[in-house]
């Protein structure tokens, strides 16, 4: 084994990464992914001295190590690809050959990703992509977007159907590309950076920024405090609440389930307005800053969070009563959208739809960070795949992420004074820093040149293996099933377009 | 002339009645009863805006379905005032003449050339074939029964008397209200305000409609609403005098109008899949209607 292994938050000079040729580096990834806790969290190219450097990130689950190589190509160069081998590559090699011009000889679909303004092929536009199509009398494509019909975020989903039978989905994004990961090395003040990293997801707000923090604080050798990480941690477990909670309204509201729809959404609200009494921003903008923060949580917050919940939960757990008991709607939400545990481990997925097919990708477990290193954390899983099981894990992650927060604001650390640190990165340094956000594992990845300044910015958003899924789970569907599926994943559009 | 007139009143604040169910039953404050109709005179003032793609078929089609609605209500008795038209089988006329305003709007859909527009034509195509029968055998079997052919005629010689035609009365209520939710594509069957296009039956064929056109198709539903609850009332309205049976027909419109409101409040939209089981089940209650007739006019046993 040729790689060098850190830890989560874990920074190490870029140069002690091995650089291996490209047959070797290619067959000891893929023996890794052979392991089944091992998942590729990472896989990006980036310039470096005038040649293109490789470099790939595997999470071992059971060892909470990250195994990191990489190689050495040129522009222009055809290589033998890992996706023919392990289709868990196909989005990180379909990435690399957009962004670095770099061609596969045995990938099976290199299709655009995000059609980026950095991109190696300038004549690579949407306009002329040849989307996927039979030449059929009997079948008919269906095209929808990248305008919604709901107010959701751009994105073109191309159906080919018998009657009203799903048979494929192809999913072209790309429309919200903001150019993320360039900003990220062009604004030089930190304060932009974190707000960069506040907007690569609106709904991720609180989980984008821990990874951006925690990684910047782990280039500049800074070890957040007891107070910090509490702090974190409740951003993120009241994000996770408050969005599944969100998206059980919206399953309501796709199988037309008023009480559902109503209650839910309303009890989305109060989460939300939490955030708003601690920093000001429903969304929990400002609020996570790298090295100090300028909202600490208060005793005073946490009985009115405590308070809050009394009327909140059987609330919600009456809800969920009348939902889940009704026959209708079990009847659209159970067998719907099935993944299989194959599937899935296929193509490495993460998060929610992961652990739907009983498959454990949790960071909270595996690699934890904050305070999760001090909860034994076990992941809610389930066997079946479908829309109701996606369900069921998010009523589930509620009610324990509900008894992490009482515990966690029951607990208060005591507060260290906060003062405005101005951190630099050391230079030369790589580090990774995983989240375990509502939707699935965050990965964000920063190397550092010799002034200490950000060399490359990668951010990884768990949309980016999971629209996949979608894409697996629809088929032979009803295509009138199919909001009701795309709803249950719940897949971030900007998170994934960057 | 007097159903004429009822029907048109009510259709006038049906839709608003079950919209304001759901608001109260959701919690909500809700829009006003007036709402629906506000919407409606809105788009009719405006302009309406046609793709280049569509032919005249997709002009006149919204006036064909408007007006077909038009001419059914004018066959729906009231009590003993027969309605404007009526004749020894209008009842088939009363089913043709709405099949033939359908017709028109599936194919203005099909006319646009949209695939979205293309399958919400065959989903209503599918689901109307299967409705026919449902309402030709409740029909057909109180026609067996009272011996006559013509609504008015049906309604006034009806009488119930046992306990059998209690009860297939009470069915008869029931497959109609269903069959109104189903034609007026109304929740368990369609939902009408999910505005997904994948999941629409009969609002995915008005995509394309736009100003007046939209908001005479929009008219029509609440039209038809009170078309059905006319027939319905007629199950409860004997030769009673007007100042019994008009405020009779008004309670059966608001019940009918509350009913649809609950069912859309409390039920989730089937798997489209399954709409068709059940309107096969709707068709089957019909059966035991005219099973139950059978019985009665002892032509069984």
């Amino acid at each position: 084994m040729n790689a060098i292994s850190l830890n989560n938050n874990e920074r190490i000079v870029f140069s002690s990464i091995p650089v291996l040729s490209y047959d070797q580096f290619m067959e000891q990834n893929l023996v890794l992914l052979e392991n089944d806790s091992c998942h590729c969290i990472s896989y990006f190219g980036f310039h470096f001295d005038g040649k293109i450097r490789l470099v790939c990130c595997i999470a071992d689950d059971t060892q909470n190590s990250i195994l990191v190589s990489s190689a050495v190509t040129l522009k222009d160069e055809c290589l033998p690809s890992f996706t023919a081998h392990q289709q868990a590559f196909h989005a990180f090699e379909r990435e690399i050959s957009e962004n670095m011009g770099i061609g596969y000889t045995d990938h099976p679909w290199l299709k655009p990703v995000r059609y980026p303004a950095n991109r190696a092929d300038r004549k690579l536009v949407i306009g002329n992509y040849p989307f996927y199509s039979i030449d059929s009398d009997e079948l008919h494509e269906v095209g929808v977007g990248p305008v919604h019909a709901g107010v959701i975020e751009p994105g073109h989903f191309r159906f080919i159907c018998n009657g009203e039978q799903i048979l494929h989905l192809e999913i072209q994004l790309g429309y919200q590309h903001r150019g993320i990961e360039s900003l990220f090395l062009e604004k030089k003040n930190l304060l932009q950076k974190v707000i960069l990293a506040e907007s690569i997801a609106g709904d991720t707000v609180a989980g984008h920024t821990t990874a951006f923090v925690n990684l910047w604080e782990s280039l500049c050798n800074y070890k957040a405090g007891k107070d910090l990480q509490s702090d974190r941690t409740i951003a993120l477990e009241i994000e996770r609440i408050a969005v599944h909670t969100g998206d059980l309204a919206a399953l309501s509201n796709d199988i037309a389930y008023q009480p559902g729809s109503a209650v839910f959404g309303r009890l989305r609200t109060p989460l939300i307005n939490h955030f708003q009494l601690w920093c000001g921003n429903r969304l929990a903008k400002g609020l996570i800053r790298p090295a100090g923060t300028h909202f600490p949580y208060t005793g005073q917050l946490a009985d009115q969070f405590l308070r809050m919940l009394e009327s909140w939960e059987p609330d919600f757990n009456e809800m969920w009563n009348v939902f889940h008991k009704l026959p209708g709607v079990m009847g659209r939400l159970e067998k719907t959208g099935i993944l299989s545990n194959e599937q899935v481990r296929q193509i490495g997925a993460v998060g929610i739809t992961a652990r739907s097919c009983n498959l454990g990708r949790d960071i909270r477990s595996s690699h934890p960070h904050d305070y999760y290193s001090q909860i034994n954390h076990q992941s809610v899983m389930k066997r079946h795949g479908d829309v109701y099981s996606r369900a069921q894990i998010r009523r589930e992650e509620i009610r324990q992420s509900l008894g992490y927060l009482r515990q966690l604001v029951n607990d208060l650390p005591v507060r260290e004074p906060y003062k405005l640190l101005q951190l630099q990165p050391e230079p030369g340094s790589f580090a990774i820093s995983l989240v375990e956000s509502w939707r699935g594992e965050i990965c964000h990845c920063a190397v550092t040149d010799k002034n200490g300044e950000l060399m490359i910015y990668k951010v990884k958003d768990p949309s980016f293996h999971n629209w996949m899924a979608l894409a697996l789970a629809v088929r032979n569907n009803e295509i009138s099933d199919f909001p009701v599926c795309n709803k249950s994943f719940n897949l971030s559009y900007c998170g994934h377009d960057l | 002339m007097i159903a004429f007139v009822l029907i048109f009143l009510v259709s006038l604040f049906f839709t608003g009645f079950i919209n304001r169910t759901k608001s109260i039953v959701s919690g909500r404050k809700g829009p006003g009863i007036l709402q629906p109709v506000r919407d409606i005179l809105r788009l009719m003032k405006k302009g309406s805006v046609y793709s280049e793609t569509s032919s005249v078929i997709f002009r006149i089609a919204p006036l064909i379905y408007f007006s077909s609605i038009v001419m059914a209500v004018l066959v729906v008795p009231f009590g003993s005032d027969s309605g404007l038209i009526s004749f020894d089988g209008d009842f088939v006329f009363f089913a043709y003449i709405l099949a033939l305003g359908k017709f028109f709007m599936i194919i203005a859909a099909l006319d646009t050339g949209s695939s979205f527009e293309g399958m919400g034509a065959s989903r209503e195509a599918l689901f109307s074939m299967l409705a026919e029968p449902v309402f030709f055998v409740l029909i057909g079997s109180f026609s067996l029964l009272t011996g006559c052919t013509s609504f008015h005629n049906i309604f006034i010689s009806l009488n119930f008397s046992s306990y059998i035609s209690y009860a297939t009365g009470a069915m008869a209520t029931f497959v109609l209200i269903m069959l109104a939710m189903t034609e007026n594509s109304r929740l368990p069957v369609d939902d009408p305000k999910t505005h997904l296009e994948l999941t629409m039956i009969h609002e995915v064929m008005i995509l394309d409609n736009s100003g007046f056109d939209l908001g005479l198709i929009l008219y029509s539903t609440g039209l038809k609403f009170a078309m059905y609850g006319a027939l319905i009332s007629n199950f409860f309205i004997d030769s009673f005098p007007f100042y019994i049976s008009i405020p009779v027909f008004l309670a059966v419109q608001f019940s009918f109008a509350v009913v649809a409101g609950l069912i859309e409040s409390f039920m989730a939209r089937f798997r489209m899949s399954h709409n068709a089981q059940f309107i096969f089940a709707l068709a089957s209650v019909s059966l035991m209607i005219f099973i139950g007739v059978l019985l009665m006019t002892g032509k069984l046993i």
